[in-house]
Parts: C-alpha cells; sequence; structure tokens
C-alpha cells in the first residue's frame, strides 16, 4: 500500500502543477484576484509530492523487495544507512528527489516571497509549476519509482559498492538541492521577463535563493571531490570528468550571477545581463542531469543508457530553455539599463569577474561537449582530457583570482578611494612567495607557481576590504565576502601545492620491504584477510615513518557480494602539511604486493579551501536574514509596502 | 541590445539541441576503430618463446598471404577458451603466429600441452614493449596482417566461437 500511496501523492501533486500554470495564465490575461489561490496550491503540491518521496524512503528502509526500484538497487544485508540512502542512489530514486525538491522550493516561494510585485510572483510560481510539471511527467511516464514486481523476490540486487559510503548520503542530496534551488532564480526571472517588472526589488527576491544554492554547490563539488579522492583510490581530486564538469557548469553560472545580482540590486544596473544568467544557471542544472541521466557521455560515473529518457529530459530541457530564450530574445529589448558607471568602479569590476567566469564556463561546456560535435560533423572518435581543460581554464582562473583582490576595493559608480596604494602590501607579499619558491623549488612548473603566488597575494588582498575599520562592526555579508575570497586563496594554494610537491610511488613490494616517498619510508610489513558485513577484503599494514615517530596504515582491497565487485579503500593519513596516501593492488605470481603511494604536501587546503568558501556565503546569508527580521520588526507595515 | 545579440542564445541553443539528438538517436558504439589499421606493422624482432618453435619478427610476416597475430599469455584465462577457437581457424587453413605476454617459456610449454597449439611460430614480448608498440593494452587481442605486412583489423579481446565467420570474412578481405 505504501507504494500506491507515494504513486497517487505523485499524481495528484502532477494535477495541482498543471492547475496551478492555467491560474498563471489566467492571471496574465485578465484581473483575476489569483495570488491566494497559488500561494495555497504551490504548498499543497510542495507538500504531497515530498508525502511521495517519504513513502519511496520509506519502502527502502523497509527493503520491501516487491518494489522494482528496491530490488534493482538494495540488499537486505546491507547496513541500514545505506538502504535509506539507496532511494536516491538510483535513476527513478533520484529524479523523484530532483522534484521534490523542485516543488518545495516553489511551496517556499509561495509561503516567504514578499519581496516581488505581485505579478511577478505569480508568472514565478507559474513557471515554477510548469517546471514540476515536466518532470512530474518524467517520472509518471518514463520512471515510476513505485513499479511493483509480482510475485515479490526474496532478496534484493544491492547496490554499487562505490556508493556503500557515508559520502552518499549527503553528496547527491547536497548538488540537488543546489541545483534545483537554482530553479527558483530561473522561475523569477522568467516571470520578471514576462511581466517586464526587472528591478532592484526582483534582485533582492533573488538573491537568497541563489545565495543558498550557489553554497549547497560549493559545499558538494568540495565533498564530492573529497569522495572521489579517497574513494576511487587514483590519488587525484578532480578529474575532468563530464559528471564531475556537470556540476561545476551550474555552479560557474551561479557564481556569476550570484555577482552580478549585486549591481541589480544595489545600482540597477546589469539587467538583460543577470536575466540571462539566471535562465543559464538552472538551464546548467538541466543540462547537467541530462548528460548524467542520459549517460550519452563516456564517464566513470557510469549509469546506463536509456534512449528513451534521454529523448524524454532532453526534450524537456529544448522547451523550457528553449522558452526562456525566446522570451528573452522578445523581451529584452524592452529592458531599461540602469544607473550608469564608470570604467573604474565596483560595476566594471563585477562585470570583469562575469565576463571570466562565463568564458570559463564556456571552456568546460565547449571542452565537455566537443567529443560529440566532431563525433557528429567527422565521425572521429576522441575524448577531451585535463591537459585542455588546465591549460586554457587554469591561467584564466588565475587572472580571476587576481582580480577577485582587487575588485572588493572599488566603489560603486567611480573610482573615488586610492586602491593601488592598498595593495602594496599584497604585491609586496606575492613577490617574496615568488622569491620564495624561486629559492626553494626552483624546479615546478609555471602554473602551480604562478598560483602559489597568486594564492599569497589574495589570501593578502582579501582581507582588506577589513582593514581599516572595526571589524565588529563591520555588516556580515562583507565578513562573507573576504572568509569567501580568502577560501578560494587557501584552495588556489592547496591545487598549486599538490601540482608542485606530489611525490608518488608505484611499486610491487615483498612483506617486510621498505620504500621511500617524498620524506617517508613506507615498510609493507603483512598481508592479511579481514572482512565486513557485506564484504570481504585483502589488508595490508603499513608502517610509515619519517624522522621520528611512525605511523600505520591499512589500505584494502575489498571485493563485495552483491553486486560482484572490487574497489580499493585507500588509508588516508592527514599531517598539518599534507597527506599521506597509500592503496594497495593485487599479489603478482611471486608474492609481491602492488602498492601505490603519494605524499601530498598541503593537499587538504583545497577542500578546506572549499568549506572556507561555502562558509563566506552562508555568512553573507546569514547576514541578510537578521537583516530582513530586523526591517520586518522596525516597521509593522512592512508587508503592504512591499507590495506596494 | 542589438536583436542578433538577443537571438544569439537560441541559435546556440538549437545547435547543441541538434548535437544531442544526434546521438541519442544514433547510439555511441563503445568500440573504439584501431589507429593502427591500415599501417604497417612496427619493425620488431622478439626472442624465441619455446625452444621448439622459431620465433616472430615483423619481415617474416609478411608473406603474401594474410595471417593473424595472436597476443597472449599463459597466465591468461581468457587465452584457454581462446586456444580452441584458433585451432579451428588453424583447422580451416589459418596461419596463426603468436606473443607470449610477460611469460616464461616453461609455463608456455605447459599452456601449449594442456590447452593445444595452434601457433606455427612464437614470440616472448617479457617487457610488454611489442605489445605496446603494437597499441594493444590487454591480452587476448589478435590482428590480422596483410601479406605486405599492413595491418588490417584489431580484435580486441578473446576471438568467441561466434567471431569464426567475421575473422574469416576479415582474413579473405585482406587477400
Amino acid at each position: 500500500m505504501i507504494a500506491e500511496a507515494g504513486l497517487a501523492a505523485l499524481w495528484l501533486a502532477a494535477g495541482l502543477a498543471a492547475f496551478q500554470f492555467f491560474l498563471m495564465i489566467l492571471a496574465l490575461r485578465s484581473d483575476v484576484e489569483v495570488t491566494r489561490a497559488m500561494r495555497s496550491i504551490a504548498v499543497v503540491q510542495g507538500t504531497l509530492t515530498l508525502v511521495a518521496f517519504g513513502m519511496l524512503l520509506l519502502v527502502f528502509a523497509r527493503s520491501d523487495m516487491s518494489v522494482e526500484l528496491v530490488f534493482a538497487n538494495s540488499n537486505s544485508a546491507k547496513p541500514f544507512i545505506y538502504k535509506v540512502a539507496g532511494t536516491w542512489g538510483n535513476h527513478e530514486g533520484s529524479m523523484l528527489m530532483w522534484v521534490t525538491i523542485l516543488a518545495v522550493a516553489g511551496a517556499f516561494v509561495a509561503l516567504f516571497s514578499r519581496r516581488t510585485g505581485e505579478r511577478t510572483l505569480i508568472a514565478g510560481l507559474g513557471s515554477q509549476a510548469l517546471l514540476a510539471l515536466g518532470f512530474y511527467a518524467f517520472l509518471l511516464i518514463a520512471s515510476n519509482p513505485f513499479a511493483r514486481l509480482s510475485p515479490a523476490p526474496p532478496d534484493g540486487q544491492g547496490l554499487n559498492p562505490l556508493l556503500q559510503d557515508p559520502g552518499l548520503a549527503f553528496h547527491p542530496p547536497t548538488l540537488y538541492l543546489g541545483y534545483v534551488g537554482l530553479s527558483v532564480a530561473f522561475s523569477l526571472a522568467v516571470g520578471a521577463l514576462l511581466t517586464g517588472e526587472v528591478d532592484a526589488r526582483l534582485a533582492r527576491a533573488m538573491r537568497p535563493w541563489v545565495l543558498g544554492a550557489w553554497i549547497l554547490l560549493t559545499l558538494g563539488i568540495t565533498a564530492g571531490s573529497y569522495w572521489a579522492y579517497y574513494e576511487l583510490g587514483w590519488g587525484g581530486y578532480w578529474f575532468w570528468d563530464p559528471v564531475e564538469n556537470a556540476s561545476l557548469m551550474p555552479w560557474l553560472a551561479a557564481t556569476a550571477l550570484l555577482h552580478s545580482i549585486n549591481v541589480l540590486a544595489a545600482r540597477g544596473a546589469l539587467k538583460a545581463w543577470t536575466m540571462m544568467l539566471a535562465v543559464i544557471a538552472f538551464s546548467m542544472s538541466m543540462v547537467g542531469t541530462f548528460l548524467v541521466r542520459s549517460g550519452i557521455l563516456t564517464s566513470v560515473h557510469a549509469f546506463a543508457i536509456d534512449p528513451e529518457r534521454g529523448t524524454f529530459l532532453l526534450a524537456l530541457l529544448s522547451i523550457y530553455v528553449g522558452a526562456a530564450f525566446i522570451l528573452f530574445a522578445v523581451r529584452g529589448a524592452t529592458l531599461k539599463e540602469g544607473a550608469p558607471f564608470e570604467l573604474v568602479s565596483r560595476e566594471s569590476g563585477l562585470v570583469v569577474n562575469n565576463l571570466i567566469l562565463s568564458v570559463i564556463l564556456g571552456i568546460v561546456f565547449l571542452g565537455t561537449l566537443y567529443p560529440l560535435f566532431v563525433e557528429a560533423v567527422s565521425g572521429e572518435k576522441l575524448s577531451v582530457g585535463a591537459p585542455y581543460f588546465n591549460a586554457v581554464a587554469g591561467p584564466l582562473a588565475l587572472v580571476l583570482a587576481v582580480l577577485v583582490g582587487i575588485g572588493p576595493l572599488l566603489s560603486w559608480r567611480r573610482e573615488r578611494r586610492p586602491v593601488l596604494k592598498q595593495l602594496r602590501i599584497p604585491a609586496l607579499i606575492a613577490a617574496t612567495a615568488l622569491a620564495i619558491t624561486i629559492i626553494l623549488a626552483p624546479g615546478i612548473g609555471i602554473l602551480p607557481r604562478l598560483g602559489l603566488v597568486v594564492a599569497a597575494f589574495l589570501a593578502a588582498a582579501g582581507i582588506l576590504p577589513l582593514v581599516g575599520r572595526n571589524p565588529l562592526r563591520a555588516p556580515l555579508a562583507t565578513w562573507g565576502m573576504v572568509v569567501a575570497h580568502f577560501g578560494i586563496a587557501v584552495a588556489l594554494a592547496g591545487m598549486a601545492a599538490n601540482a608542485a610537491f606530489t611525490s608518488e610511488r608505484l611499486a610491487i613490494a615483498k612483506t617486510g620491504e621498505t620504500l621511500s616517498v617524498g620524506p617517508w619510508l613506507v615498510q609493507l610489513q603483512d598481508v592479511t584477510p579481514t572482512a565486513g558485513k557485506n564484504w570481504t577484503a585483502i589488508e595490508a599494514q603499513l608502517r610509515a615513518s619519517r624522522g621520528s615517530g611512525a605511523v600505520t596504515l591499512k589500505p584494502q582491497t575489498r571485493y563485495f557480494s552483491d553486486p560482484p565487485t572490487e574497489t580499493n579503500e585507500a588509508a588516508i593519513r592527514t599531517f598539518w602539511n599534507g597527506q599521506l596516501y597509500t592503496v594497495v593492488g593485487k599479489s603478482d605470481s611471486s608474492g609481491g604486493w602492488q602498492l601505490r603511494l603519494w605524499w601530498k604536501p598541503f593537499v587538504t587546503l583545497i577542500w578546506l579551501g572549499g568549506a572556507l568558501i561555502a562558509l563566506g556565503g552562508a555568512l553573507a546569508m546569514l547576514g541578510r536574514l537578521l537583516r530582513m527580521r530586523r526591517r520586518q520588526g522596525a516597521s509593522v507595515d512592512w508587508r503592504r509596502k512591499s507590495y506596494a | 541590445m542589438s536583436r542578433s545579440l538577443r537571438f544569439t542564445p537560441l541559435a546556440l541553443l538549437l545547435l547543441i539541441v541538434l548535437a544531442l539528438i544526434w546521438r541519442l538517436a544514433t547510439p555511441t558504439s563503445t568500440n573504439v576503430p584501431s589507429k593502427l589499421e591500415g599501417k604497417a606493422l612496427p619493425n620488431f624482432t622478439l626472442a624465441e618463446a619455446v625452444p621448439s618453435k622459431p620465433t616472430v619478427s615483423a619481415a617474416d610476416l609478411a608473406t603474401g598471404e594474410p595471417r593473424i597475430v595472436n597476443i597472449f599469455a599463459s597466465w591468461c584465462v581468457p587465452c584457454v577458451s581462446e586456444v580452441k577457437v584458433l585451432q579451428e581457424l588453424k583447422g580451416r587453413g589459418v596461419a596463426i603466429d603468436g606473443i607470449a605476454v610477460r611469460d616464461k617459456p616453461q609455463d608456455i610449454v605447459e599452456f601449449l600441452a594442456r590447452n593445444g597449439d595452434p601457433y606455427e611460430r612464437i614470440g616472448s614480448d617479457p617487457q610488454s614493449q611489442v605489445q605496446i608498440s603494437l597499441g594493444s593494452s590487454g591480452v587476448p587481442e589478435s590482428f590480422i596482417v596483410d601479406g605486405k605486412g599492413v595491418i588490417r583489423y584489431q580484435h580486441i579481446g578473446p576471438i568467441e566461437q561466434s567471431d569464426v565467420p567475421m575473422i574469416l570474412a576479415k582474413l579473405e578481405q585482406a587477400r
């Protein structure tokens, strides 16, 4: 019964979404008062999808093998947390999660959005309903998560063991919240283009959604990168894989949007550009979902290829993005640009930031789809890898990082402050960093060296907005910006240090043998079998020493039975100045074991930086929420005023 | 903003969607054609693998008749079943040479005694150097080489019973 209840809730939600869209058309064509009705419908629709998702969680938690999806993706021997996480570790479940977040976001807009004009809100809610409707149709027609099996099989087929990791429980939901959070920016932009009310109020209504989505995307990408780093056992943190790029592209667009939206909110400028970015950001989310779910690009995230589902998703994507672009093309001309600004000003700094981010986005997009275009035109098969992305996006990212240090020091409209004088100390620090790297590490590559220098510059310049004022009095939003920009410097330093100083050792070792990697001596002490709840493993015992003191690491090769798979469990030890990363592979005929050892100085800074960037976003969000509450308290009449 | 600029995103979208539709309509084959097909064999000379047989070198392969060069190893499990199919091909008059990768003479002799011996000549490639120069990344793999020593087809993985007609046809084409 549980599965049937979930399916019924999904059908009802779909019906309500259709009704919600119909009401929008009615309201935009005549003067019928529908705001209250639409708000309630959006809330009920969101609740119903939440119920449907709850039902799916329940059948997974109870290991109800009569539901096909549970049978195909779960197993009664699995630890409970992975049974629950299995709900979204598959195609149907993750699409249900996607539409649930979409509908709940719509409900939140209906409940809390008081900032936009009423007609824009209605148009936005209608657009959000249309988005949800397409994905309801996709679930109900092409990917029913509640389909039954009769008779029920005795036990399930299990879940890909790579996904049996605490990271799985949080990584996809975080990314999806980010992806779909951008849908609100999309819907509000479409709504505003429909009504012509593209103004600072709209920007302020959009901002918390973009900021929230951006924080979650940052966290999701950072966590996903760390997950790939320790779970795949390849020692890399970013592979420029199509599915990774699929999460990076919306992040790049959202980062650009986050900055241009501030120009719109503060100065009423960059209207058309900001609307375009809002459309593009969510479009990139949909493109990402399409690339992942259709399986049309070869990727380490090996999802099954399903032409029917791929076609359905492509149709949805073309309709939504196409409609938004047509709307933009038709209505864009009516947008009047706001207050003018001079060449050297905060505004133009943000324009340059947006341009560079957009170019990087274009580069990643092109690199991801290039093999497809080439094969379509010439029939030749090729793949685009890290050398392209690093060589093309790397230098641009460095230029951007330098500008990140300068931009926040500029004033709005026209430069009035002595910026160059302020930048003397960061420039001095950067020069010192350059001298140090040349003396201590003359042999490293140009890009890693520049990375270290730029990171030093940005770390110093990034905190300047707080210098010369009482840091406790500075608004939380300023703190957020400073922390996020400092986080970029930290992550950049980690990437550059990893690229410049990593030492690697691949060898076959017999028990008792000692290998050296970087400053470490690693001895293979023993290799023993071991077992977990649903796996058996070969475990190596490694003793790593550097000067005095030693640590023990125990990397494993695990064999899972359902489905039969082999995974490498790397053993990683973190020190203040880097990570020792060890993997054990197969044995050869002479009794030696494959060992892969890495010493990665300061590699942890990459994820620390990612976390700082997200923390900066969270501080800015907190600042906005507090200010909103204060304003609400100060003026009783606030709600009515903002409706006017 | 000019009209053409406003319609640019739409035009780009159309282009991308067309490419994606093409991809969905023509499913990818993961079979990437070998870049070495149509090229002459790289020059190599191998050491003798077993005392009873002559070794293989690139020059010997241009015999005027197409033949198969099979890359195998005694430690390779799929090779065991493939040898039976190679025996059948041999029975139909196909000339087959072997390259044993990272192997020992004694193991190869045992392997041939246990599973059958379809090879005219066998060369030993202890460090996989010839294997790599042939563009082969695993065992077993097979190459069809025509009478002039040009690679005409690369088969990745074991030749199965069901592949026999296809292999015979390729050999005929290479004639």
